[in-house]
C-alpha cells in the first residue's frame, strides 16, 4: 500500500507561516554585504545555513550549550542558534568560511587544531575555532582563566579536549609571542 | 609525485608508526566538511517526528486532519499509512553464533519495531507519526496539531521489577519480559565458593548514560533522476547494513540502494544500529518523489536514539589466605529499554570480559536482560566492557580491603602472565571459539601504572590527615578487550589513470581519521608516496561488502584488508610494469611510487605512465590481451580471532567532604594496542575515550522518573563533561604485537572509555575511607558523593 499524498504540492518554499513577520536586513558576512527578507523568526544558524549556503557553522544543540554554532557577531562570539537573524540586521558576522577563504593560507588558529590534533570528526571544530579566533584578536593576550572560560563554553564529544588546549595555546603564542 | 607534499616523513622508512598529520583537517578547519544536514538537495521535503509523550499507553485514535491542513505540510503519515513495510529487525546483530548457540543455547527473544508506533507505545519518544514539510520550521508547526489520544498502561521502569508476576507485559507475544539470558561456567565454582577463605559479595551498579555526539543524528534519501536509484545519505557507522536494511524494507534489490556514510560528527556505537528513521526517510522520498531530509534535534537524541549502560551486577568473588582468587560468580541484569536491539552484544561482552586480565579458574556468571518502558539501549563505546570493568574492579577492591591488601599488591597477585600467552580463560568468546587472549603483558601495564600513581605516597598524605575537609585517594583498574570483532571487512584498491591510488574500505570514519591511517597502511604496503592515496569510507558503490566502524574493529579488519589489497595490487604493478617494459618482474622494485630496475641505469616507469594510456591509435595493441589499465584488487580480511588489548589505569582524585566534588588531581594510563599506525591518531583516540568515562563516572546519567519520563533531555540537565572537567592525561604505552593479523595490531577505539567509571569509583572509595563509604553506583556527582558521607554504607 502506498501512503496517500493529500496535499498539493507548494512550488515555492512558504514563509514560515509567519507572513505579517518579514524584514529586510542589511549585514555583512564574511566581509561582503548582503540584504535579505527574513521571517521573525528565523535563525541566525538557519539563516547563515540554508539560506545562504555556509554550512560550516554547525547546529548540535538548538538550545546554547554545546557551542558548535559559534560565530563572531561584530567581533564576539555569538550563538548562532539562540540568535535571531533580524537582530543581525546592520552586524558584522564572521563564519568559518571566512578566516581563510578558497585556498588562503590557514589562519594561525586553523593551523594549530590541526597540528596538535586538535579535532577529530569536526562538528564542534569550527565554533571553537571562532571562539579561539576571538581570543587571538584581543588586543592583549587572555589570562589562562578567561581563556578556560572561554573553552567551557563549546562541548567536544572526541578529543577529551586536551589537543584542543595545546591548539589554543600555541595560536596565542604564535599571536602574542611565549 | 612531488615528495615534498607529503607530511611527517623525514627519511625513506615506513609510513606506519609516523604521527602524520591528518589529511582531513582542512577541509573540515574550512567549513568545507560535509555532514548530512550540509548536503545540497534542492527541493528536498524536512521530516519532524511526533513522538510518544508516554512511557506505555494503547494508541487509541490519532487525527492527522489540523495537520495536514498547515502551511508548507506535504503528508503526514502514522502507523497505518506505512503497515505496508516490515517492522525493524536487525538480524544480523542479534544472531546468535553458532558456537555459542551450541555451548551455551542462549535465549534471544525477537522484538521487531515497527516503523511508526500502531497499537502500542512502548517508551517516551517513540516515534508516532512523520510529517513531511516544505521545511523543518513547519514541519514542527504541524507535529503540534497531531491529535493523538492515548490509554496509558501501567508502566515498568525499575529492570528490577521486569521479571515479577505483576509486570506489564511489554509485547504480546513473548511469555514475559525477558530479552536475553545466557549463563556460562567454567570449573566447580559452588564447590570453592563453600570452602574459600574469604568470599565478598557486592551488588554494582553501572548506571544509564548515552553517547551524545555532537552531530546528532541525520538522514536524507533521494531517488537519482539518472540511475533510479536511491541514494540515502546517513551518519552511519555501518552503511551496508543500513543498505540491506532498506533494501529488505522497501522491497528493493541492494543493487538499487546506495547509502553513503558522509562525514559523520561522532558515533561511537550509538550510530551503529539501524533506526526507523532511517528507514522511513527513503521511503518518503520514493513516495514522495522529492528528496527528503531529517536531522534529530538534541532532545531526540537524549531521549530516543540509543541508551546504553544500565546494569546491576550481584558479584562474588571466593579466594585464599594469600589473596589468590579462586572464583567469580555474577548474575547480571541488563535493562534493555523496550526493545531488544543488539542481542546479545552488551550482555555476552560483559559476561566474556569479566574475567579481565586475571587467572580466575572457576567462574559462574549469568546475564539476563530485560525489556523494560525506557528507549532501547545498544553498544556504547565499550558495549558492556565498562560495566563489567566497574564491577568487576570495584569487587577487586572490596576483596583487597577484606584481605587486609594494598588494591595493586591483590591485583598483581592475580594477573595471567605474558609467558602465559595465548592464554585460555576456559569461557567462549562472542563468535563462539574458546575465549583466548591473544598477547599481552598485564603486570608490566600494572607495574607502570603503579609507578606513575605512587600509591605509597598518597598514602603517606591520607596519614598526614584531612585538610579543609579535602579527602585525597588513589584507585587502579585493569581491562582486557577483545578487539578486531569479525566477520570480515572490505578493501578495494585500484590505480587511476593519473596515476593516483584510490582506496575504498567498507568502514567509514566518524573522526577516527582513516583517511590518514588507511593511507598510512596502504602507502606501506603498495609503496607508493602517502601524498597519492585518495581513501574512501562507507561508501556501498565503492566496496561490494562491508560491516562498519564498531566493536574496535575498523583499523584490525579494514587495515589487514587494505594491508593485504596494497600488497597484491604491488605485485600487479610490478608485473605489468615488467610487460611494458620487456624485462622480468623479478628484476624490478616499486618504491615511492616508482617502478625501477634493481640494478642503476635500468629503465623506470612511474604509476601514471603505467595506469594512464588510454588505447587510443598510435598506443601499442597489447599482445596479451590485457590493455594495462586495470589494475585492482579487492579483499575480505576475515580476522582469524581477537585481537585483545589491555590496559591499567589509575587515578588520584581529591574529594571535598562538605561539597561533595571530586577533582582529578592524576589520571594515569597504560594501554597496549599492539603496533600503532599513527601515534599522535592512537593518543587522541585513547584520551577521548577517557573523557567520554569520566563524563560517566562523574557526571551523566540519563534519568527517568518512576512514571518513565525522562528527566534529563536537555544539555542543561545531561552533564557533557567541558574543557574544565577533563585534565590531562598521564599517558603511557606497551606495544606487545598481535599475533592474530599481518600488521599485529589491536583495536583501541573503545579502550580509553572502559575503566575510568571503575577507577575513579576505587579512588574516592579511598579517599573516603575515613567515613566507611562504599560506592556501589555512580555518577560520583557532588550530591550523591554527599549522600555516601552521610549515609554510612550497609553491607552489601
Amino acid at each position: 500500500m502506498t501512503p496517500s499524498v493529500p496535499a498539493p504540492r507548494t512550488v515555492r518554499t512558504p514563509p514560515l507561516a509567519e507572513p505579517s513577520g518579514w524584514h529586510r536586513i542589511t549585514l555583512t558576512v564574511n566581509g561582503e554585504r548582503i540584504t535579505a527578507e527574513v521571517e521573525s523568526r528565523l535563525l541566525l544558524s538557519d539563516f547563515l545555513r540554508d539560506r545562504l549556503r555556509l554550512t560550516g557553522t554547525h547546529v548540535g544543540c538548538e538550545h546554547g550549550v554545546c557551542g558548535a554554532c559559534t560565530v563572531l557577531v561584530d567581533g564576539e562570539p555569538a550563538r548562532s542558534c539562540l540568535t535571531l537573524a533580524v537582530q543581525c540586521d546592520g552586524a558584522a558576522l564572521r563564519t568559518v568560511e571566512g578566516l581563510a577563504p578558497g585556498d588562503a593560507p590557514l589562519t594561525p588558529v586553523q593551523r594549530a587544531f590541526h597540528t596538535c590534533h586538535g579535532m577529530q570528526c569536526g562538528f564542534c571544530t569550527p565554533g571553537f575555532v571562532m571562539t579561539a579566533t576571538a581570543l587571538t584578536e584581543q588586543p592583549e593576550r587572555p589570562g589562562p582563566d578567561e581563556v578556560a572560560d572561554a573553552l567551557s563554553g563549546h562541548l567536544c564529544r572526541c578529543t577529551g579536549y586536551r589537543n584542543i588546549r595545546r591548539a589554543v595555546c600555541q595560536a596565542l603564542d604564535e599571536r602574542f609571542g611565549e | 609525485m612531488s615528495h615534498a607534499s607529503d607530511p611527517g616523513r623525514q627519511d625513506g622508512g615506513s609510513w606506519i608508526g609516523r604521527s602524520v598529520p591528518r589529511v582531513e583537517d582542512d577541509r573540515l578547519l574550512r567549513g568545507n566538511g560535509r555532514y548530512v544536514d550540509d548536503i545540497a538537495l534542492p527541493g528536498a521535503v524536512e521530516a519532524a517526528f511526533l513522538r510518544s509523550p508516554h512511557a506505555h499507553a494503547r494508541i487509541e485514535s490519532i487525527d492527522v486532519k489540523a495537520a495536514l491542513e498547515a502551511p508548507g505540510v506535504v503528508a503526514v503519515w502514522t502507523g497505518d499509512d506505512v503497515a505496508s513495510l516490515p517492522p525493524m529487525l536487525n538480524k544480523e546483530e542479534l544472531r546468535t553464533p553458532p558456537g555459542l548457540a551450541a555451548l551455551l543455547d542462549p535465549t534471544v527473544r525477537m522484538t521487531p519495531m515497527p516503523l511508526l508506533a500502531g497499537e502500542k507505545v512502548l517508551y517516551v519518544g517513540q516515534p508516532v507519526a512523520l510529517v513531511l514539510a516544505e521545511n523543518r520550521y513547519l514541519a514542527e508547526d504541524a507535529l503540534e496539531l497531531v491529535d493523538v489520544r492515548y490509554a496509558p498502561l501501567p508502566v515498568l521502569v525499575d529492570r528490577e521489577d521486569a521479571l515479577s508476576e505483576q509486570a506489564p507485559l511489554l509485547h504480546d507475544g513473548l511469555p514475559d519480559n525477558t530479552a536475553v539470558a545466557v549463563r556460562a561456567r567454567v570449573g566447580d565454582p559452588d564447590t570453592v565458593f563453600a570452602s574459600a577463605h574469604t568470599v565478598i559479595g557486592e551488588r554494582f551498579e553501572a548506571h544509564r548514560y548515552v553517547a551524545s555526539p555532537i552531530e546528532t543524528r541525520a538522514v536524507s534519501a533521494q531517488v537519482d533522476p539518472y540511475s533510479g536509484r536511491l541514494n540515502v545519505w546517513s551518519g552511519t557507522q555501518t552503511p551496508h547494513r543500513l543498505r540491506e536494511a532498506t533494501a529488505h524494507t522497501l522491497g528493493l534489490t541492494a543493487d538499487t540502494v546506495h547509502v553513503v556514510a558522509a562525514d559523520v560528527g561522532g558515533g561511537f556505537g550509538q550510530k551503529g544500529i539501524l533506526y526507523v528513521e532511517e528507514l522511513l526517510v527513503p521511503h518518503a522520498a520514493r513516495v514522495l518523489g522529492r528528496p527528503v531530509l531529517w536531522r534529530e534535534d538534541r532532545n531526540e537524541n537524549l531521549t530516543a536514539s540509543s541508551h546504553a549502560r544500565e546494569q546491576i551486577h550481584s558479584i562474588e568473588l571466593a579466594a585464599d589466605a594469600e589473596g589468590r582468587i579462586l572464583g567469580v560468580r555474577d548474575r547480571i541484569l541488563v535493562n534493555f529499554g523496550a526493545y531488544n536491539v543488539t542481542g546479545l552484544v552488551v550482555p555476552y561482552n560483559s559476561l566474556c570480559h569479566l574475567l579481565g586480565p586475571y587467572r580466575i579458574p572457576h567462574v559462574d556468571i549469568d546475564v539476563t536482560g530485560v525489556l523494560t518502558n525506557t528507549t532501547f539501549a545498544t553498544p556504547y563505546r565499550g558495549a558492556g566492557r565498562p560495566e563489567t570493568v566497574f564491577a568487576m574492579e570495584r569487587a577487586m577492591d572490596r576483596l583487597a580491603a577484606a584481605l587486609g591488601l594494598a588494591p595493586e599488591e591483590l591485583r598483581a597477585r592475580n594477573l595471567v602472565g605474558p609467558d602465559e600467552m595465548p592464554y585460555t580463560t576456559g569461557l567462549v568468546d562472542r563468535s563462539g571459539s574458546p575465549q583466548s587472549y591473544d598477547s599481552g603483558d598485564f603486570p608490566e601495564l600494572l607495574r607502570r601504572a603503579v609507578a606513575k600513581a605512587d600509591p605509597e605516597d598518597v598514602r603517606a598524605r591520607q596519614r598526614e590527615g584531612a585538610r579543609d575537609g579535602k579527602h585525597i585517594g588513589v584507585g587502579f583498574a585493569m581491562y582486557i578487550e577483545a578487539t578486531g570483532l569479525g566477520p570480515f571487512e572490505t578493501a578495494r584498491i585500484d590505480i587511476a589513470p593519473t596515476g593516483r591510488v584510490r582506496l575504498a574500505i567498507g568502514a567509514p570514519s566518524q573522526g577516527q581519521g582513516h583517511r590518514t591511517s588507511m593511507a598510512q597502511i596502504a602507502a606501506d604496503a603498495i609503496g607508493v608516496p602517502l601524498g597519492v592515496i585518495d581513501v574512501t569510507g562507507g561508501d556501498t558503490e565503492a566496496t561490494p561488502f562491508g560491516v562498519g566502524t564498531i566493536a574496535s574493529r575498523a583499523l584490525v579488519n579494514a587495515g589487514n584488508a587494505t594491508h593485504r589489497a596494497g600488497r597484491l595490487v604491488r605485485e600487479k604493478i610490478i608485473d605489468a610494469a615488467a610487460r611494458r617494459l620487456g624485462v622480468p618482474a623479478d628484476s624490478l622494485d616499486l618504491s615511492d611510487g616508482v617502478v625501477a630496475a634493481k640494478e642503476p641505469g635500468g629503465p623506470s616507469m612511474d604509476l601514471a605512465e603505467l595506469a594512464g594510456r588510454a588505447p587510443l591509435p598510435g598506443t601499442p595493441e597489447p599482445t596479451d590481451g590485457r590493455h594495462g589499465t586495470e589494475i585492482s584488487e579487492t579483499v575480505h580480511f576475515r580476522p582469524p580471532g581477537f585481537a585483545v588489548a589491555s590496559g591499567a589505569h589509575a587515578a588520584v582524585v581529591e574529594v571535598d567532604e562538605h561539597t561533595g566534588a571530586v577533582e582529578i588531581l592524576h589520571y594515569v594510563v597504560v594501554h597496549d594496542a599492539g603496533v600503532i599506525v599513527n601515534p599522535m591518531i592512537a593518543e587522541g583516540q585513547v584520551t577521548g575515550g577517557i573523557a567520554q568515562g569520566i563524563g560517566g563516572a562523574l557526571y551523566e546519567e540519563m534519568v527517568y522518573g518512576p512514571d518513565g519520563q525522562p528527566r534529563t533531555g536537555t544539555y542543561m540537565d545531561y552533564l557533557v563533561p567541558t574543557s574544565s572537567e577533563i585534565p590531562d592525561l598521564d599517558m603511557d604505552e606497551l606495544f606487545t604485537p598481535s599475533p592474530m593479523n599481518d600488521l599485529r595490531v589491536k583495536g583501541l577505539g573503545e579502550g580509553g572509555a572502559i575503566a575510568p567509571q571503575a577507577v575513579l569509583a576505587n579512588a574516592v572509595e579511598d579517599a573516603l575511607r575515613p567515613f566507611g563509604v562504599v560506592v556501589r553506583r555512580g555518577p560520583l556527582s557532588p550530591s550523591r558523593v554527599r549522600d555516601l558521607i552521610r549515609t554510612p554504607a550497609t553491607p552489601a
